[in-house]
């Protein structure tokens, strides 16, 4: 089991969002949580990326066996832990392919692997910018500073593909896409998809999950996990919307 | 200043060997220059213009005077400097040692002018350059000041940029973080002039940068941009005017600081819109990146406006590094001290960024991040 979560409640000033929350995930697979807004699918992003403003109350979360709860934000990064942020932060000054490389370089110590030098990186960086079809001239521009919403949500995926994590979760990265935009990420996605690795999708629409398939689709609502399926049930909720699940759930 | 006493100063002997007997306009100017620091000597935390730096350390200490060098300068030039502003002004103009560079009308050079003002432990040094850019010129200036732990640079810069000429000035003072720098820049812009300036401060235990900027014809362009970035204990000081006194000028002023550990930094910006100056557009900035909680500046942006035909914004903020934008690089495995640096570095490079010249931008960029110890090379 790559990562067990286990009645995770948690919650942020105060207020609990999470409230006793399980999911099993396996390498090799590709989870999708959808869920009404505010049902705090960016909060279990979040509380697994290890952001400082939320709390955890309790429960359990095992990655690779180990208590992922006890480890800092960026040592749970270099164990292979990836968030692709819903709304990428702009880090003005800090050219993509400086963050970029530092980023990797930190991941190959922890590994004990080769570093490389910018010349190495940037043919490294070209190669997995194919993945997703970025252009060259974003690895100069400042991490994200004036990207529009879409090439946000791209440049996330580059990062991914940079740093090749054993567990992405991806958090709404189809909003903000455009047509061929979301095709081409979806489909870098998948090239990045492995035995090795799993990957969770938040995400609202089926649309993504088109290109994307899923092993399994988790409705997370009012803190938990209130009905599971397989890929069909993506396209039910998106027939029936989500009062059908609150109904079946006996959930308000 | 003749019915004031003028006493003697540590500095008397020294004064008294350099200027000998000579007796032209140069030397007579001197002689009243130094009466005037005689007079009214160092100044004082009771100065309003210098109650935040306190040249206490400078006075009190003795600098060895060696070598002392008149240069050759053109005396309609040297009598406009203002020696009088203080007493730290009118000793640097009693032992000034002048560089002259003249660009000729209509000339473009390509190549950066450069000037290495270097000062060794425990000398004081009077570096005063005058750059003259006539009608219609181009050039890129670099003046850079580099000393040995405690030694007492007093410069003076005066900047001619006739109409139409173009000059880009970077001002890099990087002396040791025992040094002592006081330095005065006058700017003179005539019509349809740009002067486009960067000042980079990083050095000195007590520095101080004055900028005087005189839109005297229509139609001129200046910016006026900075970065301090200071450790440990050093107190770094940057005070500029910049005076709209014709109409339809434009001034940017763009200036950064990085404080940490126990440092100090101060800013004091004064733009001045006179009453015909329509058409004025005046930008003042000062953003602070506090990085201790020991650390410290106090930042006055001033706008003294006196028409109405004028666009005008300034603004000063003291802040830390942005939470958000700490955790993502977190996110990416990024170790939170590179993570701060990277961040540091980032504030910086909107001063940096802005360098065309590559040679003099890569400098820089390692300048600063050796101040962060991280390699970036990109
Ligand atoms: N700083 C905060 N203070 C108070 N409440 C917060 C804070 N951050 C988030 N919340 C609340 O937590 C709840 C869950 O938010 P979360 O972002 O996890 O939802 P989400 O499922 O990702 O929604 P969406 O589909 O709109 O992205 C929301 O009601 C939100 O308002
Ligand atoms: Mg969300």
């Amino acid at each position: 089991m790559l990562l067990e979560i286990k009645d995770l409640h948690a919650g942020i000033e105060g207020r609990e969002i999470l409230k006793g929350l399980n999911l099993r995930v396996n390498k090799g697979e590709v989870h999708a949580i959808m869920g009404p807004n505010g049902s705090g699918k960016s909060t279990l992003s979040k509380v697994l990326a290890g952001h400082p403003s939320y709390e955890v109350i309790s429960g359990l979360v095992s990655y690779e066996g180990k208590d992922l709860l006890e480890f800092e934000p960026d040592e749970r990064a270099r164990m292979g832990v990836f968030l692709a942020f819903q709304y990428p932060v702009e880090v003005p000054g800090v050219s993509n392919s400086q963050f970029l490389r530092l980023a990797y370089n930190e991941k190959m110590k922890h590994l004990g692997e080769e570093e490389l030098d910018p010349l190495e990186f940037n043919d490294y960086l070209k190669e997995k910018a194919k993945i997703v079809e970025m252009d060259p001239s974003f690895f100069k521009r400042s991490v994200n500073e004036g990207f529009s919403g879409g090439e946000k949500k791209r440049n996330e995926i580059l990062q991914m593909a940079v740093l090749e994590p054993t567990l992405a979760i991806l958090d709404e990265t189809d909003s903000g896409l455009d047509i061929d935009a979301l095709r081409i990420v979806a489909e870098g996605v998948n090239k990045l998809r492995s035995e090795n690795n799993a990957i969770i999708l938040v995400t609202h629409y089926q649309r993504l999950l088109n290109y994307i398939e899923p092993d399994f689709v988790h409705v997370l609502a009012g803190g938990k996990i209130v009905k599971e399926g397989g890929k069909e049930l993506a396209l039910e909720l998106e027939e029936k919307g989500y009062d059908w699940v609150k109904a079946v759930s006996g959930k308000p | 200043m003749t019915a004031s006493a003028v006493t003697e100063t540590i500095y008397t002997k020294d004064f008294l060997e350099f200027i000998g007997d000579s007796g032209d306009e140069l030397a007579q100017l001197r002689r009243a220059a130094f009466d005037h620091f005689s007079v009214v000597g160092f100044p004082t935390v009771k100065n309003e213009e210098w109650k935040y730096t306190n040249t206490k350390p400078i006075s009190d200490a003795r600098f060895e005077i060696s070598d002392l060098n008149s240069g050759e300068a053109p005396i309609e030039r040297v009598r406009e400097f203002k020696y009088d502003r203080n007493g730290v002004t009118a000793l640097h103009f009693a032992f000034a040692e002048f560089f002259v560079v003249t660009i000729p009308a209509e000339t473009s050079i390509a190549e950066p002018i450069e000037f290495k003002f270097t000062n060794g432990d425990g000398h004081a040094r009077f570096p005063h350059l005058i750059v003259i850019a006539e009608q219609g010129s181009k050039a890129t200036i670099v003046e850079s000041y580099e000393g040995e732990s405690a030694c007492f640079t007093n410069a003076g810069t005066q900047v001619f940029v006739a109409a139409n000429a173009n000059i880009t000035h970077y001002r890099v003072q990087k002396e040791s973080p025992d040094a002592f720098h006081v330095g005065t820049t006058e700017v003179t812009l005539g019509a349809g002039s740009l002067y486009d300036s960067t000042n980079i401060n990083l050095g000195g235990a007590i520095a101080r940068h004055d900028v005087h900027v005189n839109f005297t014809a229509e139609g001129g362009e200046a910016f006026v941009d900075g970065l301090y970035m200071l450790n440990g204990y050093q107190h770094s000081d940057t005070h500029s005017s910049i005076d709209h006194a014709v109409p339809n000028c434009i001034s940017h002023q763009t200036y950064k600081g990085v404080l940490s550990d126990k440092s100090r930094g101060v800013f004091n910006g004064k733009v001045f819109v006179r009453e015909n100056a329509r058409g004025t557009d005046a930008q003042q900035s000062n953003k602070n990146l506090l990085l201790s909680n020991d650390a410290r500046v106090d930042t006055k942006p001033q706008l003294e406006i006196f028409n109405d035909d004028v666009k005008c914004s300034h603004g000063a903020t003291v802040g830390q590094l942005e939470d958000e934008e700490m955790f993502y690089l977190l996110s990416r495995g990024i170790n939170p001290a590179l993570a701060a640096n990277l961040l540091t570095y980032g504030f910086a490079e909107e001063i940096i960024n802005k360098i065309s010249i590559e040679s003099i931008k890569r400098d820089l960029d390692e300048a600063v991040l050796n101040r962060l110890h991280v390699s970036l090379e990109v």
